[in-house]
């Protein structure tokens, strides 16, 4: 599952930033120090990942987003955090 | 390998070539005012009517429209005339002929008639013969479709271009400079016949692509040893065909050094080198580094006194003037 | 009544471009915006738009062909007279660099700029030998072939400006708490779609006092300054990898927030992908450059020719704040202001710059 959703994220990104070259991506840095990574691109992939994954991504919350690993642990807690809830 | 060598002079290479010429073929002969008894007014021909006779070296009457037409006559009546004008500014005298007739008729006649007349005339300055005889009119007869136009700057030129003219079915107009005729030097004992299609490159360098032709041949390569010594490389091309002018030789060095220096004994405006740097702009036009330049003579009648004539022809301290130029760097 | 499209100088330092592509045919009919060709220049492949409606008559240039700012490309059908883009730096052309024709085309293969070179040849013309030297000392550094194209027009631009723009600088640091504020609420019950950027604000709130202060918004040339009747505010893109654009927001300080975002959005994409339009490329009347997220206090920068100034902002950074009489934490920005010094003075760069300040101070009018 994560497996999966990893390689969607990374396909978003690639969306995003299309000279980003997916299998190079280094999962626990920064994606600002390994791709000049700036602030419409952060907003380019929060667009991206609310289109693709249906998730909303507050604000507040962009900092998740700032490196592979974190984001992908970010999201995996936010799908059950939705699952959970319409679940009850 | 040695070749065998003689000694001589461009006036005797000139005769040697006319010699060969009558030898070698039957419907050869020379015609044009004092050519015979007197021996040429610049003794070219000095002992070939001693040796060829009177039908084969011919003294004509003081007419030059008449004697170069009756030299087209002969030539499309299948002799090999070759008549000459004593200097260049005669020929003004014969234009009709040359331009009207010699250079037209095998083209009005769609072919059928050939003209293989050569005419040879004295050309340039340098030699105090005053205003009406110092031209130099190769470059407007470069103008004429029609015509062939050769200009010997060398001791195998002047020995080979006639040659090769009589085997030209066009007209051919072969300019001696008068300068050169005391030129001395070494010419290989079996020279014959020569290119006339093509220019000849007399000297290597990669700084300046120098076109020239004539007796300012000789200014040029002078200037160029001067330079070298400066660390300055000029390519030399000698044209030797005015017409038809060799693009290749000329672009082929253009697009190796880049600049274009012409040196002409023509006058300025409307002259050969106009044409050659036009050329270069529209053929090389992206290969020039720096402006196009030309020594030319300047445009006054030619003066008789040595000192304002050595002024107003090209010198080698001009042209080497105009080479540093070109390749001057600002600061 | 046929006229010429003509090649536009899609920068001061653009005095070539190549035609990459047509878009449109013999007979097409195309609408004022519409793109009728692609031209690469150093900053990318540029879309060359219709400046108004108009049936193409005839295409006069091939794809693949070089040629200089100027140059007619196609002949167009239409009503009215051949019209400029209104405040547009397209009519701005820069100054005739002396160059040899071989040097122009040495430099275009090695992608050296001309501009802003020092000619060693006659009458101070650049020359082979000087575009080689050039190549050479940029060789050392390993860029990319694109990358030093845009490496060597930006050192033009740039070098031109300091040799001929006498700046000053002028500098503030703003308050910028009830933006932030502000921003934080407008974005929480938004999808990130329409979610703002702080720069939007930024650029909206520079635009509102470019408007205000007309010495500010315009082209320099040699007939002197002169104001441009709308503000097109170029920004200053970073390109990943190096290098830096700056198109051009159109009418910035007529379109709300709201417009403005997605036009920003979709004008760092296109410099990012090389492929700027003809109508933002070289149009911006005044530019921003923001460093925020790179954690400097502040930026001075330099102007880009012809325009007159250029508003620097950098990072929002928390620090204390004095607030009456009080010391208390505050997102704090950090402005400047840099300016041609033939056009303004100090003071009027200070009220410029307050000015912003005003403007972000009351996020919701902006």
């Amino acid at each position: 599952m994560t497996g999966s959703l990893e390689s969607r994220v990374l396909a978003l990104l690639t969306e995003v930033a299309p000279d980003v070259d997916a299998a190079l991506v280094l999962p626990d840095v920064d994606f600002r120090e390994q791709f000049d990574f700036d602030s419409m691109d952060v907003y380019n992939f929060a667009v991206a990942i609310h289109r693709a994954l249906g998730i909303d991504v507050p604000e507040r919350d962009y900092r998740e987003l700032s490196s592979l690993s974190r984001c992908v642990a970010y999201l995996e807690r936010a799908r059950i955090a939705r699952t959970s809830s319409s679940s009850t | 390998m040695s070749e065998a060598r003689t000694t001589t002079t461009y006036r005797e290479a000139l005769r040697e070539a006319l010699r060969a010429a009558l030898r070698a073929d039957e419907r050869v002969f020379l015609m044009g005012e004092d050519v015979g008894r007197y021996g040429g007014s610049f003794a070219v021909s000095k002992g070939l009517l001693a040796e060829f006779g009177e039908e084969r070296v011919r003294d004509t009457p003081l007419s030059e429209s008449a004697f170069v037409g009756a030299g087209i006559g002969a030539a499309l009546g299948g002799l090999r005339p070759i008549v000459e004008i004593m200097t260049c500014n005669f020929s003004l005298l014969a234009l009709d002929q040359i331009l009207n007739n010699a250079a037209t008729l095998c083209h009005m006649s769609g072919g059928q008639f050939p003209v293989p007349l050569v005419i040879r005339m004295s050309t340039g300055a340098g030699r105090q013969l005053a205003a009406q005889h110092s031209h130099s009119f190769e470059g407007w007869y470069a103008h004429i479709p029609g015509l062939r136009i050769l200009a010997p700057a060398t001791l195998a030129d002047a020995r080979g271009m006639l040659g090769s003219a009589l085997h030209c079915p066009d007209p051919v107009l072969i300019f001696e400079h008068i300068a050169l005729l005391t030129l001395e030097g070494e010419l290989a004992a079996e020279a014959g016949d020569v290119d006339i299609r093509h220019a000849a490159v007399r000297r290597t360098g990669r700084d300046i692509t120098v076109v020239t032709y004539g007796a300012s041949l000789h200014k040029c390569l002078e200037a160029a040893s001067e330079l070298g010594r400066e660390g300055i490389e000029l390519e030399v091309i000698d044209l030797r065909t005015l017409r038809p002018l060799d693009d290749e030789t000329i672009m082929g060095s253009v697009r190796r050094t880049h600049r274009l220096l012409v040196v002409d004994e023509g006058w300025r405006s409307g002259s050969l080198a106009a044409e050659v740097g036009m050329r270069a702009v529209e053929q090389a036009f992206f290969e020039l580094d720096a402006p196009i330049a030309r020594v030319c003579t300047e445009e006054v009648p030619v003066p008789y006194p040595r000192h304002l004539e050595d002024a107003a022809l090209p010198s080698v301290a001009r042209i080497a003037a105009e080479a540093r130029r070109l390749v001057s760097r600002v600061p | 009544m046929s006229r010429e499209l003509r090649l536009p100088s899609l920068g001061a330092d653009m005095d070539a471009g190549t035609l990459v592509e047509w878009r449109v045919r013999p007979g097409s009919r195309v609408r004022k915006g519409e793109v009728m060709a692609l031209v690469e220049t150093d900053k990318g492949i540029i879309d060359l738009e219709c400046f108004e409606d108009s049936t193409v008559e005839r295409l006069l240039v091939e794809p693949g062909t070089r040629v200089a700012v100027g140059t007619a490309l196609a002949l167009l059908a239409g009503e009215a007279a051949p019209a400029t883009q209104v405040g547009s730096g397209a009519e701005v052309t820069a100054p005739a660099v002396r160059a040899s024709p071989a040097a122009r085309v040495r430099a275009r293969v090695l992608g050296v700029a001309l501009e802003g070179l020092a000619g060693t040849g006659l009458g101070g013309a650049v020359t082979l030998e000087d575009v080689e030297r050039v190549a050479r000392t940029a060789a050392a550094v390993p860029v990319a072939g694109k990358a030093a194209g845009l490496r060597a027009a930006i050192a033009a631009a740039m070098s031109r400006s300091k040799r001929e723009i006498p700046h000053y600088y002028v500098q503030l640091t703003i308050d910028f708490g009830p933006a932030a504020a502000w921003l934080g609420a407008y974005n929480a019950h938004r999808p990130p779609l329409e979610r703002l950027l702080p720069a939007v604000l930024l650029l909206k709130a520079t635009a509102t006092a470019a408007r205000e202060f007309p010495a500010f918004n315009g082209f320099y040339t040699a007939q002197g300054f002169e104001s441009a009747a709308v503000v097109n505010l170029g920004v200053a893109i970073a390109l990943r990898g190096g290098g830096v654009v700056a198109p051009a927001l159109l009418d910035a300080d007529r379109k709300p927030l709201a417009q403005l975002m997605p036009e920003l959005q979709g004008l760092v994409e296109r410099a990012r992908r090389g492929h700027l339009r003809s109508g933002e490329a070289a149009s911006a009347t005044l530019t921003v450059t923001s460093l925020g997220e790179e954690g400097a206090d502040a930026v001075l920068p330099v102007i880009h020719p012809p325009q007159v100034a250029m508003i620097g902002f950098g990072s929002v950074l928390e620090r204390p704040w004095v607030v009456d009489g009080r010391i208390e934490v505050r997102p704090v920005l950090g402005a400047s202001l840099a300016a041609d010094h033939r056009v303004t003075d100090g003071r009027q760069g200070a009220q410029f710059l307050a000015r912003i300040r005003d403007g972000l101070s009351k996020p919701e009018a902006l």
